[in-house]
């Protein structure tokens, strides 16, 4: 299938499957998917700034989708999801602009190549490392891991230490985020992490859940299902705008973003239906290996300069 | 336990083939009558392309969701 808007040719077959992976991941663990979707799309010769900007659109109404089923869930914190998305869009716009620098100056491939395998590489890790200390830290029934979250879903971590210790710092103003069982937590704080997760995903594409659903949980002290939820709400908002800037600036095809999304839309049902019958580190330790296959897409497509 | 989950995939694959069908249809019909449209609209109007992109995403979420909870209702109901 030609795509005139891109002049990329297509499989929509492809994009179908590839936008119900990612649909379900979506679903489950309250990301856009951008590290599996942006890789995918560079794969079949779309250009990093199309396959960036194409993402985004696809994700606004994936997320729409996911987020009316965590809804229905009670996993969705309103109030947090709107303070972030004042942060994100800040952020995403610093991350489009550098974009059209490194586009302007013929190197936005490789720079976007060289960071997003750093990242992915660094958040697997990370979750990989926390995760499995928090199941051992279950299994031995301390309860020094503890962190805070709303009694029907309280969450552990091995980070939960470092987490109390950020929301006890007080600088003014505070907020309350009673939905997410948090009583106190400077504002600051919450624009800080939406700001890091938009400039991200205004360079590497996608909503960065990838970013911001762990720097919830690890920075913020969400619980993992609210902070999934929250997140995709979130996402709603920064993926609409980034979406509008990316288009702007000629970076979305649309009609790309819109085959894909009819996979996506039956994917993340049932990923947010599965989010119901996993614990919040079980959920984490399976989102390990998601960023290691973008990782290795993108290696791949670098160093082969193949696509399919 | 095991026949409901049998009664559950069987929904569910049944859903999957109308959802396909439905699919084929609209790229079809939609996406090919959309195509030279929205391809004149982002090389002459990037504004108005880039909100008619957003407006198309969410309209297309909102009804697919509609449509697949729709055939579940209806799949599911004629199960019973």
């Amino acid at each position: 299938m030609f795509f005139p808007i891109s002049g990329a040719d297509i499989s929509p077959i492809y994009l179908v499957v590839v936008g119900f992976v990612i649909g379900i991941m979506g679903g489950f663990f309250g990301v856009g998917g951008s590290f599996i979707a942006g890789p995918a799309l560079r794969l079949v010769g779309l250009n990093w700034n199309f396959a960036v900007g194409t993402d985004l659109a696809h994700i606004v109404g994936k997320s729409v989708v996911a987020v009316r089923q965590h809804r229905a869930f009670g996993n969705v914190d309103l109030k947090l999801g709107l303070l972030m998305a004042i942060g994100t869009i800040a952020g995403a716009e610093v991350g489009a602009q550098l974009i059209q620098i490194f586009k302007r100056a013929g190197n936005v491939n490789l720079v976007v190549s060289v960071v997003s395998i750093v990242v992915y590489l660094s958040i697997s890790a990370f979750m990989l490392w926390e995760s499995r200390k928090t199941l051992i830290l279950q299994k031995s029934r301390l309860p020094q891991g503890k962190v805070k979250g709303v009694k029907s879903k309280e969450d552990d971590s091995a980070f939960g230490p470092v987490t109390r210790a950020i929301q006890r710092l007080k600088i003014w103003p505070m907020v309350s985020l009673p939905a997410s069982g948090i009583k106190e937590i400077s504002l600051w704080l919450i624009l800080l992490v939406a700001f890091v997760g938009g400039f991200f995903s205004g360079f590497l594409g996608g909503g960065a859940g990838y970013i911001r659903m762990p720097s919830m949980v690890y920075v913020l002290g969400i619980p993992t299902h609210l902070a999934v939820g929250t997140d995709l709400f979130e996402i709603i908002i920064s993926a609409s705008y980034g979406t509008f800037s990316h288009a702007v600036k000629g970076n979305v095809d649309i009609l790309i973003a819109l085959v894909m999304h009819t996979g996506a839309a039956i994917g993340a049902q049932i990923g947010a239906i599965c989010t119901q019958y996993f614990a919040g580190p079980k959920i984490r330790l399976a989102f390990v290996p998601l960023p290691l296959i973008g990782a290795a897409i993108v290696i791949y497509t670098l160093f082969t300069g193949h696509k399919l | 336990m095991k026949k409901e989950t049998a009664r559950t995939l069987r929904a569910f694959a049944i859903e999957l083939a109308i959802y396909a069908v439905l699919i084929v249809a609209y790229f079809f019909l939609v996406l090919h009558f959309l195509g030279a449209w929205l391809y004149r609209l982002e090389s002459q109007h990037r504004y108005i392309y880039a909100s008619v992109a957003i407006l198309l995403m969410i309209g297309q979420a909102v009804l697919l969701q509609n449509v697949t909870t729709l055939l579940l209702r209806f799949i599911r109901g004629r199960a019973r």
